[in-house]
């Protein structure tokens, strides 16, 4: 793929919200002008299956229709998936992988099959539970997503957000504001780590 | 002006059936269309739609229901996959036969087995002489677009066929990508009012549909219904041109994607035609002169057209995402190749298989094709003439 595209692998297991986070990216996403790909890839659907999701987003229209195998931007959405699936599988080396778990990067990192990009760790159970009171992990991985991969300006992040939820949980509104604070709290927890980094894709 | 959104493939088949707003949609839930009916039910209990929809036990009976009331002079259509399709097989014959210009929305998945919900055309291309015409869509927009084109398509008086609108199940039926829509407004003056002239609900001029005929007079009906097969092409290439008045999008039988001055062209059906034109993209920026001819009206079958459009290169490769079992090749490659025959296009050929059951087809599998035609014409290494591509090793 041409390097205007940014692509993304999510891996999560089935009911965890994988895809709807790739959904959601590829929505707030397509809000700020670009071109953007979000689809799942189905098997035997089933709780706690491994399940694969993509993003392409590019300022130019996307044609290409086939899954991802050299991504900029590996997701695991749950950390028990780096035993049995090869997460960082085509991953570039100047990419990146972000893994949701509780252990730090240096406990991570052996477990990465020798990965030299960067990596980054979201401890997303923590801050679902801190602001949610439950664990959800899409919305900290989501954000984590975007901070990462720098696809678009935080800030534009966090308004377009705003509107998705509002609408979204329309009839849920008294969980909007944990959704928010989940946003904004995994930003906070990635910022001294992302100083100096540069957005994954020029667009 | 147009609407910007970024919607799913089913998404925008069930936008545009709740624009065009028929009056009776019968349908019975299959992977991955399901979510066709379901979007359509959900339009209809908002009430942002008035059309009739019946559940009903099995695809058997949306599309006898579907008839029924296209006989009896409403605007219908149903939506279906795979088994589904294969359910229908004998009403799909019925519809046709009986010039219902129902439409059907495919969302292309293979068949069994083994059981596999992917997609690949076997469903589509089972139902190939059922005497329905069938236009594939690249993406999500294609779709949306060909829906709206079905019913002035199909309920044209040179036509009254039934019209099958396919797209690629999952890869486009689940991917969420840009669209743009038109107003609901200019939806409905495209399509029109269906005003049938001849309709069971009409008490002063009755009529019976479906009766037997005697071998006398048969085989006349079989011709007539060839005839407006026919004629549907030039139907539907009238179709294609006014909308393109409306949208600025425009479509043919095929679109032919730097084939110009091409040596090495690859005939494809669907979603992975956009893959092919990446590499086409990729692979003319290394100073190949290759191209992609993207079928989009598989029913009736342009043999003529792809004929000449092909007569001036190298080698075509012809790609199906179906296996026949005939030891022959797949259904474009072998219509694609009497075509060239008749009109004495004498040109290399190969017909590859791909994509069966979701395997995955890639910008990889499209350099290695276009580097085996190239290798075969300027090496003389002979390549099978029918062959598989992205097969495990």
């Amino acid at each position: 793929m041409s390097n205007q595209t940014l692509e993304i692998r999510w891996h999560g297991r089935g009911g965890q919200g994988a895809k709807t986070a790739a959904l959601l990216l590829a929505d707030v996403a397509w809000k700020t002008g670009a071109h953007v790909q979000g689809f799942p890839e189905y098997g035997p659907e089933r709780m706690g299956a491994p399940i694969t999701a993509y993003n392409r987003i590019s300022k130019e229209e996307i044609r290409v229709h086939s899954n991802i195998y050299t991504p900029d931007l590996v997701v695991v959405v749950d950390e028990t998936l780096l035993e049995s699936v090869n997460v960082t599988g085509g991953l570039r080396e100047d990419g990146a992988i972000i893994v949701n778990t509780a252990k730090s990067k240096d406990e991570i990192i052996p477990l990465l099959k020798g990965y030299k990009g960067a990596v980054y760790v979201v401890d997303a159970r923590k801050i679902s539970v801190e602001t949610l009171g439950k664990y959800f992990p899409n919305s900290p991985m989501l954000a984590a997503a975007v901070a990462v991969s720098q696809v678009m300006p935080e800030a534009d992040f966090i308004t377009e957000m705003q509107a998705s939820y509002q609408h979204k949980f329309a009839k849920k509104p008294e969980v909007i504001e944990g959704n928010m604070l989940a946003l904004t709290k995994t930003f906070d927890s990635l910022r001294e780590d992302l100083k100096g980094a540069k957005a994954l894709v020029e667009m | 002006m147009a609407i910007r959104d970024r919607m799913s493939g089913n998404e925008a088949v069930a936008y545009a059936i709740k624009q065009i707003n028929p009056d009776v949609m019968p349908a019975f839930p299959i992977t991955p269309s399901t979510e066709i009916p379901q979007m359509v039910s959900t339009y209809i209990a908002n009430g942002e739609c008035d059309t009739e929809f019946i559940p009903v036990e099995s695809e058997h009976s949306s599309m006898s229901a579907t008839i029924g009331a296209e006989a009896a002079g409403a605007r219908s259509l149903t939506a279906t996959s795979s088994c589904g399709l294969a359910l229908m097989w004998e009403e799909l014959l019925v519809a046709a036969s009986n010039r219902m210009p129902c439409a059907l929305a495919l969302v292309n998945r293979t068949l069994s087995g083994p059981i596999n919900i992917n997609c690949d055309h076997t469903d589509g291309m089972g139902a190939r002489d059922t005497g329905w015409i069938q236009i594939y869509a690249e993406n999500n927009q294609e779709a949306y677009d060909n829906f709206i084109q079905a019913y002035p398509i199909a309920e044209d008086k040179r036509v009254h066929l039934p019209i099958m609108i396919c797209q690629d199940g999952f890869i486009t039926s689940h991917a969420v990508e840009n669209i743009e829509l038109l107003e609901d407004e200019k939806v409905q003056n495209f399509v029109g009012t269906y005003q049938p002239e001849e309709y069971l609900l009409n008490p002063g001029k009755p009529m019976a549909v479906g009766p037997y005929s005697v071998s006398n007079y048969a085989m006349e009906a079989r011709k007539n219904q060839e005839l407006a097969m026919e004629a549907s092409k030039e139907v539907i290439i009238e179709v294609a041109k006014k909308y393109k008045e409306l949208t600025g999008r425009g479509f043919e039988l095929f679109e032919e994607y730097k084939t110009e001055d091409a040596d090495y062209i690859m005939v494809i059906i669907g979603s992975a035609a956009g893959t092919a034109k990446q590499a086409v993209d990729d692979l003319r920026a290394q100073g190949k002169k290759v191209g992609v001819i993207k079928l989009r009206v598989f029913r009736p079958f342009p043999a003529a057209e792809l004929a000449t459009a092909l007569k001036n290169c190298k080698a075509v490769a012809i790609m199906d995402r179906c296996e026949s079992y005939n030891g022959n090749g797949g259904p474009l490659g072998s219509e694609i190749m009497a075509g060239l025959y008749r009109d004495r296009v004498f040109i290399e050929a190969v017909n590859y298989i791909y994509g069966l059951a979701g395997r995955d087809f890639t910008v990889n599998h499209v350099y290695d094709i276009f580097s085996e035609l190239e290798d075969s014409v300027v090496n003389g290494n002979k390549i099978e003439q029918f062959k598989y591509i992205g097969l495990r090793e």
